[in-house]
């Protein structure tokens, strides 16, 4: 009764409430504190010491603030979007391993929710659905710039889907399964991270990766200045949080699985040398933490660092560069596999 | 008992979203009734164990065919009502006709399952391969070999037809 509804229970609310709420609350405050630093400048300062409670003070606003419904709107539309897109970005943490079984007060506990064996194919599926709040956003506004920053985003999202799923395949190649412990446990016998065996997989996940969650240099779905505002440009109050924390959660989760797929998830530094074994006085769960932190970082330090393509270049880097270098990655590493086995 | 309540409320959902699409008068949301149908169709899937078609139920139809339907009906614009078509060809009796057949076929299907009840289905222990995916795999590759490779000749026609439209001079 307790292993198998109780505990789960407990996971689900601890990954949302503990993990994941407060981490995307405070992304937002690193965004704006990392770009400051690039930019010679202090950030948030005023709320609470260093700006820490400026989350809190942006989330009481945001909830204040008077909501808007356009009078033209397509009213039910208008009001599902920014949940349809907040939901894809919190289901996937259903699969996500943040580190293996361990023990705690003697029962074992696995550090994840569940492990089915399809988890790859259900992150990309759930993602797919995420365009939808995106596109119905900017349809139902009833407003030209809405409208065609929704356009923008969707033919983004699903061509840059293209190419990051061809490369999730040669991962899969690699593995031989589609479950993300399995995933994990499979660089764990071969030695080594992905990254090093598939570095232009990994690559081309992180372009598409940037690209799908629609960050610089890939944002022009909120390119302020053609389109004021973008997709969510009719949005006030909590509903437009909606869509930032939904843009957020997003960014964990990519950095989440490419942790997973090419850096070796909850494993630590070259996991099979046995001289490194004080490292594992540091818990698992804090060396998947610190890697996806670092591909957070990453995100922010590339936002401040990139220019924003033009529209016709990201759509030729899409497919003319990324899906032709993907499927010939997948080509080869299926030919080598052949090979060595 | 359980799993029949489940079984008939994703049925009654099911149904209810298809009645929706044919009968909404706004293209949007038919379309948008749609995804839902799709998605309770994968429910319906994860419930009789096969997550792995489920998960491709959602990834093909809901997240991606959908998306481009979505995309010509936002482009097109239909704000005319149905009732505008007043063109014969599109009330003919060939729609009756067709729901007939389909009508008939799936009483053809019920029946045999009925006469077939008796008989033990095939064991899934009989594939080589454990696991979802493998064996969706292993009997793509066997059993299913040539129904596989006609559907997949069937979308490279699409495909090389699709280029063949939007580029008159290759």
């Amino acid at each position: 009764m307790i292993d198998q509804y109780v505990i789960p229970l407990l996971k689900i609310l601890i990954v949302l409430f503990a993990g994941v709420l407060p981490a995307v609350t405070y992304m937002v405050l690193l965004e704006r504190k990392v770009i400051a630093w690039a930019q010679s400048r202090l950030g948030p300062m005023r709320v609470g010491p260093y700006g820490v409670l400026q989350p809190v003070a942006d989330a009481i606003k945001l909830m204040l603030k008077e909501d808007i419904t356009p009078r033209k709107a397509d009213r039910w539309v208008f009001t599902a979007a920014p949940i349809i897109s907040m939901v894809p970005a919190l289901i996937v943490y259903a699969v996500i391993p943040f580190g293996p079984v361990v023990k705690i007060f003697g029962k074992s506990v696995s550090l994840y929710i569940t492990d089915v064996n399809v988890g790859l194919l259900y992150i990309v599926s759930v993602a797919s659905v995420g365009v939808y709040g995106i596109i119905l956003a900017g349809y139902s506004s009833n407003s030209k710039f809405p409208l065609l920053a929704s356009l923008r985003a969707s033919a983004q999202l699903i061509s840059y889907e293209i190419a990051v799923t061809m490369t999730l395949v040669s991962v899969i190649l690699m593995s031989g399964t589609l479950s993300m412990v399995g995933i994990v446990n499979a660089q764990y016998n071969s030695r080594l991270w992905y990254a090093f065996i598939q570095p232009v997989a990994f690559v081309i996940f992180f372009i598409g990766g940037l690209a799908e969650t629609n960050r610089a240099p890939f944002d022009l779905p909120e390119a302020e200045q053609e389109l004021t505002g973008g997709f969510h440009t009719e949005y006030s109050g909590m509903r437009f949080a909606l869509f930032f924390l939904a843009e957020y959660a997003n960014m964990i989760v990519v950095s989440s699985v490419a942790t997973t797929l090419f850096f070796g998830g909850w494993l630590r530094p070259l996991p099979n040398v046995a001289a490194l074994h004080f490292l594992d006085v540091i818990p698992s769960w804090i060396w998947f933490l610190l890697k996806s932190f670092v591909f957070l970082y990453i995100f922010i330090w590339v936002r401040a660092t990139l220019p924003r393509y033009r529209y016709d270049q990201l759509m030729r880097l899409g497919w003319k560069v990324l899906i032709p270098l993907a499927i010939v990655n997948l080509v080869v590493t299926g030919i080598v596999k052949v090979l060595l086995s | 008992m359980a799993e029949a309540i489940a079984f008939y409320t994703i049925a009654a959902f099911i149904l209810g979203f298809a009645v929706l699409v044919v009968t909404t008068k706004d293209t949007v949301h038919s379309v948008l009734y749609l995804v839902l149908d799709f998605l309770f169709v994968a429910a319906l899937y994860v419930m009789l164990g096969a997550q792995f078609l489920a998960v491709i139920q959602v990834l093909v139809y809901a997240g991606g065919i959908v998306v481009l339907y979505l995309f010509v009906v936002m482009l097109v614009n239909l704000k005319r009502p149905p009732e505008a078509h007043q063109d014969p060809h599109r009330r003919s009796k060939l729609g009756l006709a067709l729901a007939a057949a389909v009508l008939v076929e799936l009483g053809a299907i019920v029946a045999s399952g009925y006469a077939k009840a008796a008989a033990p289905t095939v064991p899934a222990a009989a594939l080589p391969v454990s696991g979802n995916t493998e064996q969706v795999g292993w009997l793509l590759y066997t059993s299913y070999l040539i129904p596989f490779e006609i559907a997949s000749m069937l979308l490279l026609v699409a495909m090389i037809g699709a280029i063949v439209l939007a580029k008159r001079d290759l």
